[in-house]
């Protein structure tokens, strides 16, 4: 008998059909990954096979059956004795998922005793013995602590270390590795499989990352708008994929060991997992030098709680080229972002623009945001905001200017793929690929030299990604702008930039050519994030598990 | 550190009394029409504005309204008590008639009609005047607070914790005490309130002074190269007038209950100026002879404070439908809010 | 781990800033009511004392030297004690002096700690009430949300918001005390004397000064606990099995913990305003009531005494209420 069994699952939320008709099988021991984009109702499923729709208003059709409890039918009881007890989930954020005013232990054994009524002494000792087995380091003491305590991969584990306390058949993930840096992502995915492995439980993974599900899963299954797209081995659907869809999603994945394509090329379109020919003569800085950083250092908090967020980072940023700069949460990398384009003041240090030493802002060094929505006023129009710059330049604007002001928006609006009628649409009417485009459209208006680009692309699906990383590669090639790419996604670094610095707490442990840096990274750091980064073949995945582990053993 | 507990502290009372609204949350698209549409769907918010609507028109009218019956509010009317019976009014249910609708007061034989929307007149005036002080304070003060340098944030940041914990009762008792007689009492208690009881409101606005300077579309603003002035003006001012807006929504109940009790204990507004709070102290001594002289200023008093909580209710849930909607729990909005979440969480994962 | 240094350190610069706090108001208050319009010294003394004594006066409040030898003079009589001389002879004041009621011929000090008990007595038992009563209410409003009794719930205490701490008095004087005889007219006996009749005597005051501030402790109770209901930790627990009390009563009602504290805390003062209003109305022989009567006959030394008394507990109140919510909250020092 299946482990799990969904049946033409249908689940509506009002006039929304987030799930429709999908079905599927899981054997016993075997892992299967939930692959879609945001919006495609792969997180809804998970939900669904615990019942955590009852009583929400979700209306749920269909026949869901979990480790022989027919979801759909069981009484509460026996839902409750089904949740946690013979199937276990790991949400994605790990530190809104636990209580934080109660010790990390005191939860496990609160699950643990709902299941079995054991004593509580009992309950800490099981709690205590399963923060051992996913590798929390003294867990009698840390048994204690409370999640805010915890970093976010020891929050993760304990999470998971919950999840075990009653050995379930069943430990359904949804997204267990988003809100992590990559290197933590891989240790928290070599747990699951090593978990895996030991106690023969099966595996849901619910995942938007097609790379962490090559890492994970033996299967895999592509959702979209609530329908199945294609389900099959991992090797099979990731190497040929039957579907236009799929090749679609696998051709937006940007990856860390593809070169950038030839002359700025959109990257995404044509990156579907071939070598680009030939070497790309550009890697050598060839402009004059616009934006130059000179020993910066920032610090925040004073007396015994000052650190410095970024310490000594000096760059130069050359007419027409990228540079991209990569690192992990706390890295120091949007505090640098900042301080290039005067938002921030220097603690030590200074920034160049152009030979001459600049402070304050500066109109043409411009900055594209992480979070389009806080970006933009919700209260203004998306005309008037990326009119802004225009209205600063011309004091006293009068009615000729007016008409030249609105011409020039329509102009960039249509540069940046969206229509003139948009100019009188406010932010909440841009859909998520949309409204990326709006705020680089606003940067453009002001005529910048220079464009920082702090996670530009971090919010969107990969399909969107690959377009706005388009966009910027042309409008680049255009204007002879120069980017600085902030993000921690090394391979959307390496689609965009013809250098790349990498950061670790607040400093540049390595700059260079971009292929270099990727190709054969000098410093132990950049190593160590290369080997994390998940890989969409799943022979290479286990190829690099298994390396991963060797350091480990050593 | 002390300062991140009092903040806490403040946030999670503002919290209670009105929760914050989020920047990011108030679509903007003719922000006004929208308010107006979602607090029309209020049915309790709508009988609330109505009740405040009639009794601002009686307080407006008052001295139409008495003119009207015929009397007014000062006149003793002797011959209407009979101090025989230790000055309970004449006639049956106090002195009701065509003459004095409300009856009148025992021991002087006012017209209590004549002294109850005169009452009204007192009582949302001063409210009304304080709270208008109250907002001026507050929002100068955290916005200077918010966007000053850190000496001045620290300095005006003391003050408002000096201003808040000033128990405000005892502080107006004293106060009004100290001043000479000749002063005119309304607005005095008017400048009491208002000049003591601004430091909620200015720990509100500072907050949400803070997390808007923290917005990146004020960050964007700023590299677009406008100044200060317009990027508060336009980036800033308008997401402080949601939060202002509600709060003072709950200021107004709060002064007029202030000025009522100030009244009750004989300090506040003084005879012959009515005033409700004035009307209750007597009144016990009466209850049997002349219920209507307890119970109208209890009722009047009782029915606007509630008319204004209520209304602060619907305007906060207008401004704020998100924060509003996660507090309220009805079938058929809960259904729609949680496909709300559903969809919102899909999106982001 | 750190956390606990941190914990004493905050603990300490809380109390350094409470007695900054203190010190600003006895500022303030001192200087308001002594640079007051008039002649300060025919005030104090009260309306029937001669010229003479009234020049008495005004040397022993200094009138003649600057305000901050005054201020500092009040001070040193605070910490260390001072001597009067009454016509005759020289009475000794000893510390926390607040000075002398000309008008009523006693040290304040002495008044205040008479009248003390009686208002203590008061507030804290009906901060016990507005704790139990308002908690309990949300948390019920809470456990039954979206039924008839959550409704019920709402509306009584959003009545109870609207009705002022002297109209609910009045109103339960008049039913309970007047129409039904149920209760005697409340009148204050010692908790050392008879407790049990201290509390049949305090149980009205104590409900009319209640039920106002439980009505904004049930709103807060219930809000906050449905805010907590929406967080992602309680889907995990869901999730996990675990049942409907239990995500109630651990989970949620914890997540009230910090914001019940602060708001005890913020509406202290009020309660504070609440009392004088209840000992005036019952007649109870508190502070509230002798203040009301000093501010009447405008009895400058004891409305300053009073004052700065009521703000010193408002003010310490305040702090209490600060490292409780740190304790409540943990996350709060470490951030």
């Amino acid at each position: 008998m299946s482990l799990v069994e969904v049946t033409d699952l249908t689940v509506e939320f009002g006039a929304l059909r987030a799930v429709d008709g999908l079905s599927f099988r899981l054997a016993e021991g075997a892992a299967l990954g939930l692959v879609g984009e945001s919006g495609s109702g792969k997180s809804t499923v998970a939900s669904a096979l615990l019942g955590l729709h009852r009583g929400t208003g979700a209306a749920v059709g269909g026949s869901v059956r979990v480790a022989g409890t027919d979801v759909q039918a069981a009484s509460d009881e026996e839902l409750r004795r089904l949740r946690g007890g013979r199937a276990a989930m790991v949400f994605q954020d790990p530190l809104s998922s636990l209580d934080p005013y109660y010790a990390i232990g005191d939860q496990i054994a609160e699950v643990y005793r709902v299941h079995t009524r054991v004593s509580r002494r009992t309950a800490r000792a099981r709690a205590v013995q399963v923060l051992d087995r996913v590798g929390i380091p003294d867990p009698v003491r840390r048994s204690r602590s409370r999640p805010h305590e915890f970093s976010g991969g020891m929050r993760q584990r304990a999470l998971i270390a919950m999840a075990l306390a009653c050995e379930p058949d069943l430990l359904i993930a949804d997204e267990p590795t988003t809100a992590l840096d990559v290197t933590v992502q891989a240790q928290i995915l070599d747990l699951l499989h090593a978990l895996r492995e030991d106690t023969g439980m099966g595996l849901l993974l619910v995942t938007h990352d097609v790379g962490v599900a090559a890492e994970s899963v033996d299967e895999v299954l592509v959702m979209r708008h609530g329908r199945l797209v294609e389900h099959g081995p991992v090797e099979a659907v990731l190497a040929a994929p039957a579907q236009p869809y799929t090749r679609e999603l696998l051709g937006a994945v940007p990856r860390v060991e593809a070169r950038r394509a030839v002359g700025h090329g959109s990257p995404g379109q044509d990156a579907g997992g071939s070598q680009p020919d030939g070497p790309r003569p550009a890697a050598e800085p060839s402009g004059e030098v616009v934006l130059e950083a000179r020993g910066l250092r920032r610090e925040f908090g004073r007396g015994k709680r000052a650190f410095a967020a970024v310490d000594g980072v000096s760059l130069t940023v050359h007419r027409g080229e990228t540079l991209g700069v990569v690192g992990e949460s706390g890295s120091g990398k949007t505090t640098l972002g900042r301080m290039l384009v005067g938002l921030l003041e220097p603690t030590a240090g200074e920034v160049r623009y152009e030979g001459r030493v600049s402070s304050g802002v500066n109109p043409t060094v411009q900055m594209v945001f992480q979070d389009p929505v806080s970006s933009l006023n919700p209260r203004r129009s998306v005309g008037e905001s990326i009119a802004d710059p225009l209205r600063a330049r011309v004091r006293g604007v009068r009615g000729k200017d007016e008409a030249r002001i609105r011409g020039r928006v329509t102009e960039l609006l249509e540069r940046v793929g969206l229509e003139a009628a948009h100019y009188d649409r406010y932010p909440h009417e841009f859909s998520g690929g949309q409204r990326p485009r709006v705020g680089i459209a606003r940067a453009l208006a002001a005529d910048p030299r220079v464009i920082v680009c702090d996670e530009p692309v971090s919010a969107l699906d990969v399909t969107t990604q690959a377009q706005v990383v388009a966009l910027l590669g042309e409008l680049q090639r255009e204007l002879g702008l120069a980017l600085v790419f902030v993000a921690h996604d090394l391979a959307v670094v390496r689609q965009v930039s013809d250098r790349v610095a990498v950061m670790r707490r607040g400093r540049v442990v390595e700059e260079g050519p971009a292929d270099e840096v990727y190709e054969s990274p000098r410093d132990p750091y950049t190593r160590q994030l290369l080997a994390a980064v998940p890989a969409l073949d799943p022979a290479v995945a286990a190829r690099r598990r298994a390396e991963r582990r060797q350091p480990a053993l050593a | 550190m002390s300062e991140a507990v009092t903040k806490a502290a403040a946030e999670a009372v503002i919290a209670a009394q009105a929760p914050g609204t989020d920047p990011a949350s108030v679509p903007g698209a003719s922000g006004a029409r929208q308010f107006w549409r979602r607090l029309r769907a209020q049915r309790a918010a709508l009988v609330a504005a109505v009740v405040v609507a009639l009794l601002v028109l009686v307080a407006l009218a008052a001295p139409l309204l008495t003119a009207l019956e015929g009397q007014d509010p000062t006149t003793y009317h002797p011959s209407l008590i009979d101090s025989a019976r230790g000055g309970v009014p004449v006639g049956p249910l106090g002195g009701i008639g065509g003459d004095h609708w409300l009856g009148v007061e025992p021991q002087t034989g006012r017209d209590l009609f004549a002294r109850l929307v005169h009452g009204a007149r007192v009582s949302l005036g001063v409210a009304l005047a304080a709270t208008i002080i109250q907002i001026a304070i507050g929002v100068t003060l955290g916005i200077a607070a918010a966007l000053g340098s850190r000496w001045v944030d620290q300095l005006l940041s003391r003050i408002t914790d000096i201003f808040v914990a000033l128990p405000l009762m005892i502080m107006s008792l004293a106060l009004l005490a100290i001043v000479p007689a000749g002063f005119p009492r309304p607005v005095l208690v008017t400048l009491v309130i208002g000049l003591l009881s601004w430091g909620n409101i200015a720990k509100v606005v500072r907050a949400q002074t803070l997390t808007l300077k923290g917005l990146d579309h004020v960050s964007a603003a700023r590299l677009s190269g406008w100044g200060t002035w317009r990027i508060a003006r336009r980036e800033l001012l308008p997401g402080l007038a949601a939060p202002v807006i509600t709060y003072a929504a709950l200021l107004v109940p709060q002064n007029i209950t202030v000025e009522a009790a100030l009244s009750f204990l004989g300090v506040g507004v003084k005879p012959p100026t009515p005033s409700w709070g004035q009307m209750l102290t007597a009144a016990d001594v009466w209850y049997q002879a002349a219920p209507q002289y307890l119970l109208l200023p209890a009722g009047a008093l009782f029915v606007t404070v509630l008319a204004l909580t209520v209304l602060g209710d619907g305007v906060r849930t207008a401004l704020d439908p998100r924060a509003a909607s996660r507090l309220r729990v009805g079938t058929g909005r809960r259904r729609e809010h949680r496909a709300d979440t559903a969809g919102e969480k899909e999106t982001s994962s | 781990m750190s956390g606990f240094g941190g914990f004493g350190g905050f603990v300490l610069r809380r109390g350094i800033g409470t007695i900054l706090t203190l010190f600003a108001i006895s500022v303030i208050v001192y200087v308001v009511f002594y640079v007051t319009p008039g002649d300060v010294a025919q005030i104090t003394c009260g309306p029937r004392c001669s010229p003479a004594q009234v020049h008495q006066v005004a040397q022993q409040l200094r009138l003649d030297e600057p305000l901050y030898v005054r201020y500092w003079h009040f001070v040193e009589g605070l910490v260390a004690g001072q001597d009067y001389s009454t016509g005759t002879s020289v009475e000794h004041c000893p510390a926390p002096c607040l000075g002398l009621s000309y008008q009523s011929d006693q040290q304040v000090t002495r008044l205040i700690l008479t009248k003390l008990p009686v208002s203590l007595s008061l507030v804290l038992g009906a901060m016990v009430v507005w704790l139990i009563l308002g908690v309990g209410t949300g948390v019920l409003s809470a456990w039954r949300r979206g039924r008839l009794t959550e409704r019920v719930l709402t509306a009584v205490t959003l009545a109870g918001t609207a009705t002022p701490v002297f109209v609910i008095g009045l109103i339960l004087m008049i039913v309970v005390c007047g129409e039904l005889e149920l209760l005697p007219f409340p009148q204050y006996v010692n908790l050392t004397d008879d407790p049990e009749q201290w509390a049949w005597n305090l149980l009205l005051p104590w409900l009319s000064l209640a039920l106002i501030e439980a009505a904004s402790f049930a709103r807060l109770t219930r809000s906050s606990m449905l805010e907590t209901l929406a967080e992602d930790h309680i889907r995990t627990f869901r999730a996990y099995g675990v049942g409907e009390r239990s995500i109630i009563g651990r989970h949620a009602l914890r997540g009230a913990f910090a914001p019940v504290i602060a708001l005890n805390a913020n509406n202290f003062g009020s309660a504070v305003g609440g009392a004088v209003l209840t000992e005036t109305l019952f007649g109870l022989p508190g502070i509230g009531q002798e203040l009301v009567h000093a501010v009447n006959v405008v009895d400058l030394p004891v409305v300053v005494g009073m004052v700065l008394v009521i703000g010193f507990f408002v003010v310490l109140a305040n702090a209490v209420a600060d490292v409780l919510y740190a304790v409540a909250d943990r996350r709060v020092v470490l951030a």
